[in-house]
């Protein structure tokens, strides 16, 4: 067992759970702590095969609770580590989610996300918990959270997510759905030497003198490993650079503002979209994930039919791009926003729009993705309405329901032929 | 009443177990009477007289007057959220095995809000010890019952007696595959010390109970006095039984506190299974601890 089985370089015919898992293998990830649920378990069962190749650790928790406590024990231990789940175990996961962002821990959440509330829709899509994903934690906070959309970006994001939570140190986490998880494509992995791996800092100074949460100029304290020798405390309690519980406002104020801006001012490193046709365009789609997908194709039809019509995909979700889509509201007639949940992601981009452009939800409440032809028909119809002076904005949530119904027996044809259209992706970073 | 107290020899430490309290933190936050200080100074001393590297010794505490423990000693240590120091433990053990991790926590931490973890790791048999300071009662939040509170007592959530069977704490984790299970009471500190000292060197779970007054809020409002008249009952009603079966060892208002060592049997750790069924497939020794880069590039 000499060869390095941590990255598995080459072309792969996989699911986007699966591609989840090897995205973290790639960033170096040694310890998973996990509970079964569907439609995330995949993940789970492929890191209890893959990890142990590597010397890494594998424990199946038993419950959601451990396994995100037991991700952030491994991480204070030097191992990068990772977990995931889905709506029922994300809510559990949220205690101690807010643990982890309190003490600052380097890990990845993957969410893969099915219809809710409670059990819900456990074998069927839905994209209903991205509010939950910014604000599921009591109190105030930043978190990264990422929206791959195919078993590609599953791969690539998992990986990015690992170097943002060593780099920033902060929970991040990878929004998929039962959709793409069960999703079998090609995903490519490249050579390890290719790959971009960011490990986190690490203090190098005397013992002794370390100060677990005294951040550097970047809002981010450098790390150590337990058994290092600093003897440090760490509390999940309101604390100082020592890591001492100190209940005051003042103390309180200056680590939550930090553990708020260390993301916010680094948003133009943070924030990934993809922009396409947004030159002139007066109607934009703005998705993510799986929505984003079939977006693609409803924005060529759409073409095709004579729309002025450009998409912004979301890649990075949390943080919001306020300031791209602030600017572009300024440009666009209206915003077109299709998404599988009663409106949740809608309120950042009309909040964002602030009254400059139009807010369109389209929404679908789980269960299925989106026909191609739905988005292309509420392009359509935005397209023939007359531009008026953006003043006040009016949504039309749920507009297309009713022919979301007539289209839905079409579903999974046009899923699969949506699915190569990703690889022309102009992706870049922009600031909020 | 403050009071001066006369300058000593300044080459003498403040304390001596100075090494392992964090100084600046003290005075500590607990109530006159508490058993949580002898519990802890019988930790530390215990602490001391073991030869074994403290830079790799952890406390995890999760929350509530034992949970201030974490936050006393001089070691890396980890308070963490309610009830969740053992699955926190589990990953830091698991991650790094040459981590000595011991969990200081409450009973209502340990065996209510976390009592899923502690029968989880102590049947996976994690190598970790587990001190659970019982006190009967929620301390820390003014004195609400507990899963360990005698039936009859007197909470702030029981105001007319407790009609809830309690839990034998000894019984669960021995029921549940502790390898190593014993209680003593706060008096005991001696026993406790040479108890916590085997537990912490045991391979496997191993689980110490401590027996504990809490004046404040139990015995006050169950008309026991004080906490030295506690230690009296302890004198009176601890009564030693060494390998007794601990489902014998349950507690009821007013009688008998069973103490000793009731378990200590030999079952092969998690870590050490997780060894032999993986065998050749799990290059450990290579690439433990997680980032430790260069080792694994050598491996490659």
């Amino acid at each position: 067992m000499s060869e390095d089985r941590s990255v598995l370089t080459g072309d792969h015919f996989i699911t986007g759970d699966e591609a989840c898992a090897e995205g973290g293998m790639a960033a170096g990830c040694m310890f998973f702590g996990g509970y079964p649920i569907t439609p995330a378990t995949e993940v789970a069962e492929r890191m209890a095969k893959r990890l142990p190749e590597v010397g890494g650790t594998f424990i199946q928790m038993e419950d959601e609770i451990a396994s995100m406590n037991s991700i952030l024990g491994a991480s204070w231990a030097g191992a990068k580590s990772m977990t995931s789940t889905s709506g029922p175990g994300f809510s559990l996961m949220m205690e101690n989610l807010g643990l982890g962002i309190m003490l600052e821990t380097p890990c990845v959440l993957v969410n893969v996300q099915r219809g809710g509330p409670s059990t819900g829709l456990p074998t069927l899509v839905a994209q209903a918990d991205m509010m939950q994903a910014r604000w599921g934690s009591h109190g105030d906070y930043q978190l990264i959270a990422l929206a791959p959309v195919s078993c590609q970006e599953c791969f690539d994001l998992t990986l990015q997510a690992f170097n943002y939570s060593e780099k920033y140190r902060v929970p991040v986490l990878v929004m998929t759905d039962e959709s793409m998880g069960h999703m079998t494509e090609k995903v490519v992995i490249p050579p390890k030497e290719e790959l971009e791996v960011i490990n986190r800092k690490m203090y190098d100074g005397p013992k002794g003198e370390y100060l677990p949460f005294k951040a550097d100029d970047d809002l981010v304290p450098p790390m150590m490993k337990v058994g290092d020798g600093h003897r440090i405390h760490v509390t999940g309690l309101t604390h100082d650079e020592r890591g001492y519980p100190v209940m005051s406002a003042d103390a309180h104020e200056t680590l939550v503002r930090r553990l708020i801006d260390k993301i916010k001012k680094n948003v133009d490193d943070i924030i990934l979209v993809e922009e396409i046709d947004l030159e002139g365009a007066d109607i934009v789609i703005v998705s993510y994930g799986i929505s984003a997908r079939v977006s693609y194709r409803a924005l060529r039809m759409a073409k095709e039919a004579g729309a002025n019509v450009g998409m912004l995909r979301l890649i990075t979700v949390w943080p919001f791009p306020e300031k791209m889509i602030r600017e572009l509201a300024k440009k666009v007639q209206t915003f077109i926003v299709p998404e599988i949940n009663a409106g949740q992601i809608v309120l950042e981009v009309e909040r964002c729009a602030a009254g400059n452009a139009e807010t369109v939800l389209l929404s679908k409440l789980g269960g299925a993705v989106f026909q191609p032809e739905e988005i292309v028909e509420a392009i359509l119809a935005e397209g023939k309405a007359p531009r008026k002076k953006a003043s006040a904005t009016k949504k039309k949530a749920g507009a297309s329901k009713k022919k979301a119904a007539a289209t839905k027996k079409k579903a999974s044809g046009a899923k699969k032929t949506a699915k190569t259209k990703s690889s022309k992706k102009t992706t870049k970073k922009v600031g909020r | 009443m403050a009071t001066e107290l006369s300058v000593v020899d300044s080459a003498m430490p403040d304390h001596p177990m100075e090494e392992l309290l964090r100084m600046d933190r003290l005075p500590h936050i607990w109530c006159p009477g508490c058993g949580l200080g002898t519990s802890m100074t019988s930790f530390i001393v215990g602490l001391q007289e073991l030869d074994i590297d403290l830079d790799k010794a952890v406390v995890v505490s999760g929350i509530g007057c034992t949970g201030r423990v974490a936050g006393y000693v001089k070691l890396d240590s980890f308070h963490t959220t309610h009830g969740r120091a053992i699955p926190f433990a589990t990953g830091l053990k698991l991650a790094n095995p040459e981590l000595k991790v011991i969990v200081f926590s409450g009973d209502g931490d340990l065996s209510a809000i976390g009592g899923n973890h502690l029968i989880h790791a102590a049947r996976r048999n994690i190598d970790i010890t587990v001190v659970c300071v019982n006190n009967f009662i929620y301390g820390m939040t003014g004195g609400q019952a507990a899963p360990t509170t005698p039936l009859t007592a007197t909470s702030s959530t029981t105001p007319y007696g407790c009609y809830e069977h309690p839990f034998n704490l000894p019984y669960l984790a021995a029921a549940s595959g502790a390898v190593f299970v014993a209680r003593w009471t706060a008096l005991h500190v001696r026993r406790m010390k040479d108890t916590m000292k085997e537990a912490i060197e045991k391979p496997g779970f191993s689980f110490v109970e401590i027996i504990s007054p809490c004046p404040t809020v139990y015995l006050r409002r169950n008309k026991m006095g004080d906490g030295l008249a506690m230690m009296n009952y302890f004198k009176d009603k601890a009564e030693i039984r060494h390998g007794i079966d601990p489902k014998d060892a349950g507690i009821i208002m007013g009688g008998k506190i069973i103490v000793g060592k009731f378990v200590d049997i030999d079952r092969a750790a998690h870590h050490q299974m997780m060894e032999d069924q993986l065998g050749d497939i799990w290059p450990h020794d290579v690439v433990q601890p997680g980032l430790e880069e260069e080792k694994r590039a050598a491996k490659a």
